[in-house]
């Protein structure tokens, strides 16, 4: 466990980086993720083909080929930002496919008298589906969102290959192949590392589900 | 029309000689003539692999001019050529070798798990690894440098870096040359890693970053498919002695490999792998072998 201990400020800021990743990646696919949401189901049908289309190909298409195609192929075409940006953009675009469907579907479980009252007292499309049914919706999905989350957390470590580095993952790269240290104390410390993350997510969500839960 | 014919009687051509080569069974013609039944001194490991007539070599897969492996799945490139005087030596002829691919990360595990006899797999020879495995040779003598686009006079070397604080330098996670160049640095922001170099040059092309760094013969093999683009900057700034990984402590053997190697060297097998292989990169120059450090 030496490969540990002696590395542990290398580990520490391979954590930080991660977290930082997670953090933005979970606010702009939670985000990113309900307006797409809203636009599935919105009346209007551009908006639902655009909503459709973005779900088809981002959920379909494998996360480091997203990642690729941000980090070259938009400088290709004259967009340029840093890779720490065009990774975590990434990983948003493709997350935010499944927390529109996650989301999609706890706004098809609201049963439909909820936005037909919400529309005979005079409520518009978009206040009917902010104040009566998303509110509805999201607490019945807390479980699945979660899942999509905490997979988009382990997803994270993909991003380090797309020259963010310094991330955990990366952090055990350089560890094991240029300084030399064993392979199975250096990835169990990653593993560790991740599930600093991944496990006090799982418990706030627990909590998150408790409070918010309804009985029908 | 004309191109594409071209193209395609190339490609033809190509398959065919590749094919035939296949067809043929042997080898292409080894380098170094294998030893008809040497003698070796019962216990050794040499005595062992003698008698099995057989070796497991460690080597990457992906490395251009050093361990490539091809579109037919033979593996060629001067690591592996390395790795077939050592079997010569041994009696072992090249269609005997059975190679394992070895990436940076596994590298000393496979050595220390037996699965392999040894490893030729562009290793850096260092302190930290020599703690866990012993090294023979080296038996090339790499060195870092910087490579930017042509159009570039702001970075002349390692040392413009700390002048330009916003030109941002690629290289590979875990490589040697990625934690070499640190000390460089203005600030650790100006190092963008990837999981390999041609995402580097890659990078270059698309203006995301201003140099890449890793060792010359990697770089020279990007420069001379650059059609111009790239060129090397600076002297060579570390030492990269390219070392044979074996089992810890099995100094017998070390001492095999680096009288293998003087051999070779004597008899031109040395160079003859060389320009068959990593000397075919533009820029490449003949290397004379290093002197063999000491077996520990």
């Amino acid at each position: 466990m030496d490969a540990i201990t002696e590395n542990l400020d290398a580990f520490w800021s391979g954590f930080l980086t991660s977290l930082g990743i997670c953090l933005w990646a979970m606010v702009g696919s939670l985000f990113l993720g309900t307006v797409l949401a809203g636009c599935r189901v919105s009346p209007v049908p551009p908006l639902r083909a655009f909503g459709t289309w973005w779900v088809t190909t981002f959920r379909n298409t494998p996360l480091t080929v997203v990642l690729f195609f941000f980090a070259f192929g938009l400088p290709a075409i004259g967009i340029n930002a840093s890779f720490y940006f065009f990774g975590v953009s990434g990983l948003v675009v493709y997350t935010s496919a499944f927390v529109c469907e996650a989301i999609r579907s706890g706004i098809n479980s609201v049963s439909a008298g909820q936005a037909e009252a919400a529309r005979s007292i005079g409520l518009t499309f978009g206040q009917s589906l902010t104040l009566v049914v998303l509110p509805q919706a999201l607490r019945t999905v807390v479980p699945p969102l979660g899942s999509v989350i905490i997979a988009m957390f382990k997803n994270s470590a993909v991003v380090g290959a797309f020259g963010v580095g310094g991330d955990l993952f990366s952090t055990g790269a350089t560890l094991t192949s240029a300084q030399g240290y064993a392979n199975l104390p250096v990835i169990t410390g990653v593993a560790i590392g991740y599930l600093a993350i991944t496990l006090p997510a799982g418990a706030i969500l627990q909590v998150i589900e408790r409070r918010v839960a309804i009985s029908r | 029309m004309k191109l594409r014919r071209k193209i395609l009687t190339a490609s033809l051509a190509a398959t065919i000689i590749g094919l035939s080569a296949c067809g043929g069974g042997g080898d292409d013609e080894a380098t170094a003539p294998v030893e008809d039944s040497p003698e070796f001194e019962a216990g050794t490991t040499m005595a062992e692999l003698a008698e099995q007539g057989s070796i497991v070599v460690g080597t990457k897969y992906d490395q251009p001019g050093f361990g490539l492996e091809n579109l037919e799945g033979e593996l060629e490139g001067f690591d592996v050529e390395i790795a077939k005087i050592i079997a010569a030596a041994l009696g072992i002829a090249a269609e005997d070798i059975e190679y394992m691919e070895t990436p940076s990360a596994v590298r000393e595990e496979v050595i220390e798990d037996g699965d392999v006899d040894l490893v030729a797999a562009t290793y850096t020879i260092n302190e930290e690894r020599a703690l866990r495995i012993t090294f023979a040779g080296p038996y090339y003598q790499a060195g870092q440098q910087i490579m930017v686009l042509t159009d570039n006079d702001t970075i002349t070397g390692p040392d413009s870096l700390m002048e330009n604080p916003d030109a941002i330098v690629c290289s590979v996670t875990g490589s040697t040359p990625s934690q070499n160049i640190q000390e460089y640095l203005a600030s650790p922001e100006q190092l963008v890693l990837f999981e390999e170099y041609s995402l580097c040059a890659d990078a270059l092309t698309n203006g995301q970053v201003q140099a890449v760094t890793t060792d010359n013969v990697i770089l020279a093999g990007f420069v001379s498919g650059s059609d111009g683009e790239f060129k090397l900057v600076g002297e060579q700034f570390t030492e990269e002695p390219y070392g044979i990984g074996i089992e810890k402590g099995d100094v017998a053997f070390c001492e095999f490999i680096n009288e293998t190697l003087a051999a070779a060297a004597e008899s031109g097998a040395y160079e003859e792998a060389w320009e068959t292989t990593a000397g075919m990169i533009e820029g490449a120059e003949l290397p004379e072998l290093p002197e063999p450090a000491p077996c520990a």
